[in-house]
């Protein structure tokens, strides 16, 4: 699907909306990840903005695509955008990590159903959306009309599982899947090429039968090419390896991997104090970096 | 005497009793939900022969995954399938699927409420020959922890298939514990049989005590109440093939009519069935308890007679237990 340069801005727009609430919301709860939901902001924008067939007022409706976010930890940027694309008021997300929430510190179908999957424990995401896209290949062969999403953090990539799940959906030729990776390059311990290199990404995957894309990821005309380009693929799932910049969007916080798992306030203080992390994450994105002036100031 | 309202196979003592694998009863019972209810599909990790998962493979390959020797997949893609409205079996041993699976099965499937039915075969000692590493005997301790999980251990193959029938329709998952090794059939086609009932096999007038039985050890069981009656000691035998949800009132009212109650079970002494009934009397009716099963050991290679004998589960061991329980 050809994208315009006015729904470019539109969703550059909502990009931001969601990166602002998402940061509102980990202030309040006090803990959560704040680097990954970040940087996958643009690409969850695209998905329900733009790519995604289904509807937030009939979130059970059979017919839409299935996204399936394996990595569950950073679900302030699925809330986020959910609730920005209408499944929830926005206004909700000040209860992110609260005792009775329905936006559990993971999601969790139990407490939010219109969640596809819980998940949390990483490795797993692939295998479900597997499941999901041979389900609709057993029911509608090649000429199913809806389409499975997988997201994946880099991370997830040193899980065996992971790649188990590449294996059978290689063998299988799901091209109703497409996966993505965050390719944000850290970590909880690290930079993933100091605790686990996964280079060549590219090549593991194409090995095991997969088509493969590399984008930057917060191109949003790439990322939008890039799912329209992967329903045109025939006989073999896609991977799209978005290349991210961890926490972008707050340059103070951006490439650092001591950011994966602290929220604003509890992140490290070698820039910035602990009591102005909040703030100063806001006013970055308020003003896009400083490009314009915040209406707080 | 054997309730004869079970409708239960009165040869079960020849000599020349009829024996058939537990697993038999998986295998026919999938292929007989598969004819009815379309939305089954099966998923095996390279065991599909062994785990008789074939007779539905081979009937149903367009609804068949073969997934490789990848247990963790197996759970979780079957999630995803169950997500779009199948209701997936998956089978492989049960040392790999509950055991290596385990995460997966509580997050992907149960976490989830997903209606994943988990058919765990091998389990138990009596696999024999395989040894220690192929001898599941702490998987009903490690599925009944997990909420939703409903856990089923029938004794016979006619039991097993019952039990795989009926969980197609149950909503929710289960785990379906097999056997590898022949079995003396013990109930026959019209024996009622209900997902969470309990039955009682051997019926007396003044019980002594109380035996709670539960997979193929039943028959070793039946063999041992029936060696008491004519020694002149009267015992009950219940067959606890459901583990959870467990049939609490019934224990009870066991306990109660029994006043002593030994479990008997191919698995071991902790965390397993013996350990469900324990923390239901304990709270509801104390009475003093026996238990049969592995004390705190590793299986090994052996005939499945030998492995048995060894590891206290056979017929002298019950006998040995209840004697034991009288003196209380």
């Amino acid at each position: 699907m050809e994208i315009t340069d006015e729904k470019l801005i539109e969703l550059k727009e909502k990009a931001n909306n969601i990166r602002i609430s998402l940061i509102e919301a980990l202030i309040l709860a006090g803990s959560g990840h704040t680097a990954g939901p970040l940087d996958m902001a643009d690409i969850f924008t695209v998905l329900y903005f733009h790519t995604l067939k289904h509807n937030p007022k009939e979130p059970e409706w059979s017919e839409r695509d299935r996204l399936v976010l394996s990595n569950g930890h950073i679900c302030p940027v699925l809330y986020s955008t959910m609730a920005h694309a209408g499944y929830f008021p926005i206004e909700e997300l000040k209860t992110l990590r609260k005792f009775g929430s329905r936006l559990q510190g993971h999601p969790h179908r139990d407490f939010l159903p219109m969640l596809e999957t819980s998940s949390g424990p990483l490795g797993t995401g692939l295998s479900q959306a597997v499941g999901m896209a041979l389900a609709d290949k057993i029911d509608h062969g090649l000429t199913g009309k809806r389409r499975i999403y997988a997201l994946l953090s880099d991370g997830e990539q040193e899980c065996g599982q992971t790649w188990e799940a590449a294996m059978l959906a290689g063998k299988e030729k799901l091209h109703n899947l497409t996966a993505v990776i965050d390719r944000n390059n850290i970590q909880i311990d690290g930079y993933t090429e100091n605790v686990m290199p996964l280079e060549s990404l590219s090549d593991k995957w194409r090995a095991w039968n997969w088509h493969v894309i590399e984008i930057d990821g917060h191109n949003m005309e790439e990322i939008a090419d890039a799912f329209s380009a992967a329903e045109a693929i025939f006989g073999k799932p896609t991977v799209i390896i978005a290349h991210t910049i961890a926490g972008r969007g707050v340059p103070e916080f951006e490439r650092d991997y001591r950011w994966h798992g602290s929220p604003p306030g509890k992140g490290p203080t070698d820039k910035v104090p602990a009591d102005k992390q909040g703030e100063v994450a806001l006013n970055e994105l308020r003003t896009l970096g400083g490009k314009i002036r915040s209406e707080h100031q | 005497m054997l309730n004869p309202e079970l409708k239960l196979n009165t040869k079960m003592f020849d000599e020349k009793v009829e024996q058939v694998p537990i697993r038999q009863g998986f295998g026919e019972g999938l292929l007989a939900a598969g004819e009815k209810n379309l939305q089954v599909v099966g998923l095996c990790a390279d065991l599909t022969e062994s785990t008789k998962m074939n007779l539905f493979s081979e009937k149903f390959p367009n609804r068949f995954i073969q997934v490789g020797v990848a247990e963790q997949n197996l759970a979780a893609v079957a999630s995803g399938l169950a997500a779009m409205g199948k209701i997936p079996f998956i089978s492989s041993y049960a040392m790999f699927s509950p055991g290596r699976n385990w995460e997966q099965i509580r997050t992907t499937i149960c976490y989830n409420d997903r209606p994943v039915k988990i058919a765990g075969s091998h389990a138990g000692i009596s696999v024999g020959p395989d040894g220690g590493t192929h001898q599941a005997i702490e998987d009903i301790a490690i599925t009944r922890v997990i909420p939703r999980l409903v856990v089923l251990s029938p004794c016979d193959s006619i039991e097993a298939k019952k039990a795989t029938m009926l969980s197609t329709d149950t909503g929710t998952p289960v785990y379906i514990r097999l056997a590898r090794e022949k079995t003396p059939v013990m109930t026959t086609e019209s024996t009622p049989f209900e997902i969470g009932k309990a039955q009682i096999f051997w019926q007396s007038t003044k019980p002594q005590t109380g035996i709670v039985a539960t997979g193929a050890l039943l028959h070793r069981t039946l063999l041992a109440a029936k060696e008491l009656e004519e020694q002149g000691i009267e015992v009950e035998v219940m067959n606890l093939s459901t583990i959870k949800p467990l049939a609490e009132q019934a224990l009870i009212e066991f306990a109660k009519k029994t006043g002593r109650i030994i479990t008997v079970e191919e698995h071991q002494i902790r965390g397993g069935m013996g350990s469900a009934v324990a923390e239901c009397l304990a709270k509801n009716f104390p009475v003093p308890m026996e238990f049969i099963g592995v004390d705190d050991l590793f299986g090994q290679s052996g005939t499945p007679d030998e492995l048995i004998e060894h590891y206290g589960m056979d017929t002298k061991s019950i006998i040995k237990a209840v004697n034991k329980i009288l003196k209380r």
